[in-house]
């Protein structure tokens, strides 16, 4: 995948998980004021971006740290980097 | 200590016959049925019933999506009829959060969907990775109560009765009780269920669904009839705002009628079949809690499911304590059996008969059971002079149950 097909991936797949305005889904967003994601919405997005992309985050610590769009999209492609 | 009259100030129905009160009563007195064959059915091995009286064109999407996000089907229906119930009653937004309203709401199970749902996922591999953060407030046996609670910021108790098709009439009348005992001024109470196939096999197992009409859905025996061959399962919820009739005063709310005796009765005689002695005792006990006596109750709605046994006793038992001297209906044949609803769908269509004055006959009874005879079977629709409602409810598990409403004098 290109990059940029990762970062569509990520955000179509939010978006339909979180019924989210395509507009408002900026990089600089934060996932909780911006987006108004909540902790529980947080357990779901780690098992969205899991079945998107068939990989193993949960017990990431980085996963915690996450706050914008854009740290989401920065995280799923070092992983997918990381990929064999 | 006296204790408080309790009123009837709001109702919220989604139903086989539509999503609301007024279309509901409509629905009923132009003898319409939401009963149709569910091509779903077809699909399960085994499962022989493919009647079903299912609720149609809910927009769940109108619930913010972190309020639904924990909802199953049954937690829609329970949210979208309390909020018609509130409206009705133009309860005031800012009661809401007092402490002094309650949320008693029941299913017969948390959400089967949800549960077939997480299981099929499961036994993929017997990994719980893929499970949501919703799933158990699905799951969970009081999810209706706490969903709309939670939804409307409701902060009073919380109260979640699970007693299948005796589920709702419960609900209101334990609320009923705990409103005059001065422990809320107003209950949401009622309940709400989900179809899923498991519940029409319920039946079927026990060759108590119905098996003949699945090709002709309209002709569909109704209950009393003596072709009649089992329940049609159905789906929806109805809710009611009880209050004390002093804080309905206060608030100037519109009082739609009181409720006034209730009684809940353990039948051991058998989990799963009826005993006429025992809905006897209950309807009797019930009479007792309102002051009444038989001569005064001016329509009976009845439980009666279409099945054979329960059709039986409970027009034995009606015929034991009031022989023929009140109409009888039962709602069934319009409205399939809406399970843990149907105690609150009834009572809110019999209410509206209160209103109009007229009552709603049973559909489709053509030819009266040689056993059901003897009783003031409604087999047209009738105007009548009605102040006083007896509504039963008997369920699996040996839970009998009846609830009297009056009309409201203002006295």
């Amino acid at each position: 995948m290109t990059e940029q097909e990762v970062i569509e991936l990520i955000d179509s797949s939010l978006a339909e998980e979180f019924e989210l305005e395509r507009d408002a889904m900026t990089p600089e967003a934060n996932i909780y004021e911006d987006l108004g994601l909540d902790s529980l919405d947080t357990v779901d997005m780690v098992i969205v971006l899991e079945g998107a992309f068939k990989f193993k985050i949960r017990e990431e610590e980085a996963v915690r740290g996450i706050r914008t769009l854009g740290d989401i999209h920065r995280f799923v492609l070092s992983k997918m980097d990381q990929k064999p | 200590m006296s204790l408080s009259a309790v009123v009837i100030t709001g109702i919220g129905v989604v139903s086989p016959l539509g999503n609301s009160y007024e279309a509901l009563i409509k629905d009923l007195f132009q003898g319409h049925s939401g009963i149709a064959e569910l091509p779903s059915l077809r699909a399960v091995g085994g499962l022989r019933s493919r009647l079903a009286a299912t609720v149609n064109n809910v927009e769940a999407k109108q619930i913010p999506r972190k309020n639904r996000r924990s909802m199953s089907d049954m937690s829609v229906y329970a949210y979208l009829a309390s909020l018609q119930a509130l409206a009705m009653a133009e309860f005031p937004q800012e009661q809401l959060a007092c402490g002094e309203l309650g949320v008693s709401i029941g299913s017969t199970l948390g959400s089967t969907a949800t549960s077939e749902g997480f299981f099929k996922d499961y036994f993929q591999d017997y990994s719980l990775e893929r499970m949501k953060s919703g799933l158990f407030f699905q799951l969970m046996g009081h999810s209706c109560s706490a969903n709309v609670a939670q939804s409307l910021g409701i902060t009073g108790r919380v109260m979640a009765l699970s007693a299948a098709c005796a589920t709702s009439c419960q609900a209101i009348g334990y609320a009923y009780e705990q409103i005059a005992f001065g422990k809320q001024q107003a209950i949401l109470c009622g309940g709400a269920d989900e179809l899923h196939p498991l519940t029409v096999a319920t039946f079927d197992v026990l060759h108590a669904a119905s098996t003949a009409w699945n090709d002709c859905p309209d002709q569909a025996p109704g209950p009393f009839d003596q072709r009649r061959d089992g329940v049609i399962c159905g789906e929806g919820s109805g809710i009611l705002l009880l209050e004390s009739r002093p804080h309905a005063i206060a608030r100037g709310a519109r009082i739609l009628a009181e409720v006034v005796g209730f009684a809940t009765t353990s039948d051991t005689s058998s989990i799963a079949n009826p005993d006429v002695g025992a809905m006897e005792r209950c309807m009797r006990l019930a009479l007792t809690d309102a002051g009444l006596t038989p001569a005064d109750i001016d329509y009976i709605n009845a439980h009666a499911t279409g099945t054979g046994q329960g059709d039986i006793a409970e027009a034995e038992a009606i015929r034991a304590i009031f022989s023929d001297s009140a109409p009888v209906s039962s709602l069934k044949g319009h409205l399939g059996h809406t399970m843990a609803a149907s105690g609150a769908i009834e009572l809110a269509a019999s209410l509206g008969m209160m209103q109009q004055q007229r009552l709603v006959a049973t559909r489709n009874l053509l030819e009266i059971d040689e056993r059901c005879r003897g009783i003031a079977h409604l087999q047209h629709n009738e105007e009548r002079q009605v102040s006083t409602i007896l509504k039963n409810n008997f369920a699996m598990g040996g839970i009998n149950c009846t609830i009297i409403i009056r009309r409201h004098t203002g006295d």
